[in-house]
Order: C-alpha cells, then structure tokens, then sequence
C-alpha cells in the first residue's frame, strides 16, 4: 500500500516495519498484562461478576430500563430540538435585521455554554417556578439542556444546508415569481433537509452522549446511572463500566456507519443537487465557534 | 444583587473558573501531544500502529466522556490504584484523574483534524521530500506536518473551545470547577436566573476569545497554495 508519506517497502523498510510492530505488540501486551494482573489480583475476572450478563435478570432490571431512559432523552430532544432549530436557522438568515440579530445571538450564546450547565440551570429552574414532579424532573432537565443545545447546533446545520446549495436554485424560484416564503419552503427547505440528513443523524451521537451527563449530575435513570445500582447489587465495578461502554459504542457506530452510508448514497444520487453535509461538518459546529465553521485545511485554498 | 458571590469561599466563583481554565490547559496540551502521536500511527508504514491509531479513535470516540470521567474514579483509583502521584490528596487525585480522562477523550478529535491536515498536503510536497532522499520520520515532522497543522489551526480551534465545554464533566468526579460551584449556589441561593447568566458569561469569556484569536491565527498562518 502506497500513501503521501511512504513508497511500497522494499526490503529493508519491510524488515524495519517488522521491527517495529513487534516492538509495539510487545509494548501494547505488557500494557494488556498488567491491566490482567490488577483485575485478577482485585478479583475483577472472577466468573460471578460476568455471571449475571449472560442472564435476564440484569438487563431486564437495570441495562434496558437504563437504555431506555437514554433514548426516550435522545429521541425527544431531537425530535423538540430539530423544528426549534430550522426556525432559528431560518431567521438567522432573514432579510430583516430585527428577526436576525436576535436569532443570532441566541444561536451563539447556547453554543457557548455547556450542556451541563443547561442541564443544571433546567433541573432548578423546573423545582422552583412549575409544578413538574420531582420524579418526571430530571428527564425534564436532561431534554431542555439537550433541546437548548442542539436546537442552537442543528440551527447552524440547517444554515450551513441552505447556503451550500447553489445559487440557481434560488434564481430560478425567483425567475418564476415565487415569493420569499414559498421560495424557502418549496425549493430551499426540501433539498437541504435532504443536503443535511447525514449531519443530523450524526448529531445524534452527540445527543446520546450527553444523556450520560444527566445521569451522574441529575439522578435521570439513564445507562451510566443505572450501572451505579447493577454495580452496587452484585459489586462488579469494572464488568459493568465495560458491558455500559460496549452498548453505547456499538450504538453511537451503527447510528455513526448510519450516517456515512446516507452520506455516500446522497453523494451518489443523480437527482439531488450535489450539497451533502456530512459528519465532520457537525464536529466542527459543535465547537461553538464563533464567525462560522472552519473547513479542515479551509485557509488553504 | 450580587452577594451571592462573596458569600463562596472554597472556592470563589473566580477560583473556579481558575481550575476550569487551569483543566483546559493541561488537557490541551496533553491531548495535543498524545492525538499528535495517534495522528502519527494512523498514517504510518506499520499496518499494526495504523490498526491501534483506527481502533483507539472509533472506540473513544463513541464512548460518552463522562462514562470515561467517572471510570477513571471508580474504575482507575478504586480499582487500578492509579492515583496520578496524589494517593492522599483526594482533591488532587480527582484533578489529575479530570485531566487524564480529558486527554484521553479529547486526542481522538485532535488525531482527526490532524489527520484531515496532513490529507490537506498535495501529495507532492511528499514525493519531493524523498526524492532528497528523506525517510518516513524525516518526511513527516519536516515537511507534512508543519504544512498539516497550520492547515487544522481552526479545526484545532474548535476541539479546543469543546474541551474547555468538556471540562464542566469533571463536576462528575467532584472536582471544585465553575460547573460544581454553580450547582451548589445554584440550589441555596434564590437567584436562580442571575447565577445562571453569570456562570453563562464566564464561558463566554473563556471561549469567545479563542474562537477569535486562533481563527485569525488560522487565515494568517494558512498556506497559500
């Protein structure tokens, strides 16, 4: 295999590259050992703290509930967070100075600051001023922080999706007397809910992420929390981080290939106007930058 | 209005956002420094090192951070006994553990926009450098990624501003930052909006001027191609 850095190995290149993957294999299992030892010598390995995995009882009790709680947050925040987030993008871009400005400002200032603190503020705000359960008040909490965030995010995302498609399309609604309303609604809005799609699946894996917050902070019932009382019931602290890290990452990879499949399938379809916003567009939007997201190497056209 | 603030002690409301500022900097720089590293292994020769680069990136990446924040306190200290040379203080411990787990999380997203940069280099800079007759090493810390991190400075900029965000997580594991103050004035005080906006305005503050800073950075250090 050839790249920008290296040619094809010739002979002594190869041996070298064997030098040093054995090298690295040596380093990364003596790592590997010791993580062993200390998990035998702390009877981490012992086969009643695996034991109750591979039975009902603890993912009927505490895994799938807690699993649950996690996506019934993500899919409620995403689904307050997404109309919340085209109409502010929508009048961030408005003709009138009043609609934009604030719309803005809004945009900026949610990206700025941390979901936890939203989450926080949410959770007080929610116990003083309404009549919200105190059982009901952390998923409350979790999906305003969440809402506030996101919706701020995908405002962006939706931004960035209007701009990048080109400008005929605009022109040509214009051309045949559409109004500015129905140019948006008709022409801009469809294509680029369709141009952002991959983006959207993508963030959330950002909201499913941050569910975890509300579950060491707010007591929400969630994955990370509900791992707290199945390790507390059967002691097997480390067994538990490890099956709670296996579930969230083989959730966030199929929403994550999800995405990248959508992305290539929408790149490829001949009908579409060729504007695809795909994940790496969001991480850069997540950062909260301020003046518009960075294009890796953007500075270097 | 605001004597609430004067009311917290240990620690003050600029305190913590000393430890706040205090977490980003160590993490940043070590984050820097390990994603650099994993950037490296990704596009190297050795398909075992390329293998461990992809690996750690799609695994850390998809893992919540403040699962990893509160394993490094359970899981690390509890278990492992890595106590980060602070087995007594135990608000010490949590700080170092903080930055660990910020490193940790943080040099995926580092490794990525790195290695978008050193995408960015035309591939012949790279065949030019060895027809001099540079090697791999030489090749890359000579000619690729000077040219691939002034390419990610904005990029870089944005991991940068998520993780001084990210820091809030260490309230998790205790650790006496800005998020952890503002919960507690936050449930004994009765301005509960005032609070809000105040701990609101200090992210501000810290993030603002580095978006500022490093995108300007990022247009006057780019490479005109």
């Amino acid at each position: 295999m050839t790249s920008v850095l290296y040619d094809a190995p010739g002979p002594r290149a190869k041996r070298r590259n064997v030098i040093f993957s054995v090298v690295f294999v040596a380093a990364l299992l003596l790592l590997l050992w010791w993580v062993y030892r200390t998990m035998d010598d702390k009877g981490q390995l012992e086969w009643a703290l695996w034991k109750p995995f591979t039975q009902a009882e603890a993912w009927t009790t505490y895994l799938l509930p807690g699993l649950g709680d996690t996506l019934k947050a993500a899919a409620l925040s995403m689904v307050i967070a997404l109309p919340l987030g085209a109409v502010l993008g929508i009048a961030r871009m408005s003709d009138h100075r009043w609609v934009r400005v604030p719309a803005g400002a809004v945009v900026e200032i949610f990206r700025a600051i941390p979901v936890l603190l939203l989450m926080l503020f949410a959770n007080e705000f929610f116990a003083r001023s309404t009549d919200v359960t105190s059982e009901d008040r952390p998923l409350y909490a979790v999906v305003t922080g969440l809402v506030l965030y996101n919706a701020s995010v995908l405002a962006e995302v939706v931004r960035a999706g209007i701009l990048s498609l080109p400008r005929g399309q605009t022109e040509a609604a214009q051309a045949i007397g559409l109004r500015k309303s129905q140019t948006m609604s008709s022409i801009l809005l469809p294509q680029a809910v369709t141009a952002m799609l991959p983006a959207i699946v993508s963030q959330l894996v950002v909201i499913v992420k941050d569910t975890a917050l509300g579950g060491v902070m707010l007591g929400f019932t969630e994955l990370l929390n509900s791992r707290g009382t199945l390790a507390a019931n059967y002691a097997n602290v480390i067994p538990s981080f490890i099956v709670v890290a296996v579930i969230f990452i083989v959730l966030n990879f199929i929403l994550t290939s999800f995405a990248s499949w959508l992305e290539a399938r929408l790149r490829r379809s001949k009908r579409s106007t060729g504007a695809v916003l795909g994940a790496e567009d969001v991480d850069d939007l997540n950062a909260a930058e301020v003046g518009g997201p960075h294009k890796a190497g953007g500075g270097a056209v | 209005m605001f004597d609430f603030i004067s009311d917290y002690d240990d620690p003050t409301l600029l305190g913590a956002f000393w430890v706040t500022v205090q977490l980003t900097v160590f993490s940043g720089i070590g984050s820097l420094v390990w994603g650099t590293l994993l950037a490296a292994m990704r596009v190297s020769p050795v398909p075992l090192m390329r293998w461990f680069g992809t690996a750690y990136v799609n695994i850390v990446r998809n893992i919540p951070l403040t699962v990893i924040i509160v394993f490094t306190s359970l899981g690390l200290a509890d278990i492992f006994g890595v106590t980060m040379g602070a087995r007594d203080d135990f608000e010490l411990q949590g700080f170092r553990l903080a930055v660990l787990g910020l490193i940790a999380y943080t040099a995926a997203f580092v490794c990525e926009a790195l290695r978008s940069g050193i995408n960015t280099v035309p591939v012949g800079q790279a065949e030019a450098a060895r027809a001099i007759g540079l090697n791999f090493t030489q090749v890359l810390t000579l000619i690729v990624l000077p040219q691939a991190f002034r390419a990610v400075i904005g990029p870089l900029a944005n991991v940068l501003i998520a993780l001084t965000k990210n820091t809030t997580v260490a309230a998790a594991i205790g650790v006496a930052e800005a998020a952890l103050l503002m919960k507690e004035m936050i449930e004994n005080e009765a301005q509960t909006l005032l609070i809000g906006a105040v701990f609101a305005f200090g992210f501000v503050v810290l993030t603002l001027p580095t978006g500022l800073i490093l995108g300007w950075l990022s247009k006057r250090l780019a490479v005109k191609r």
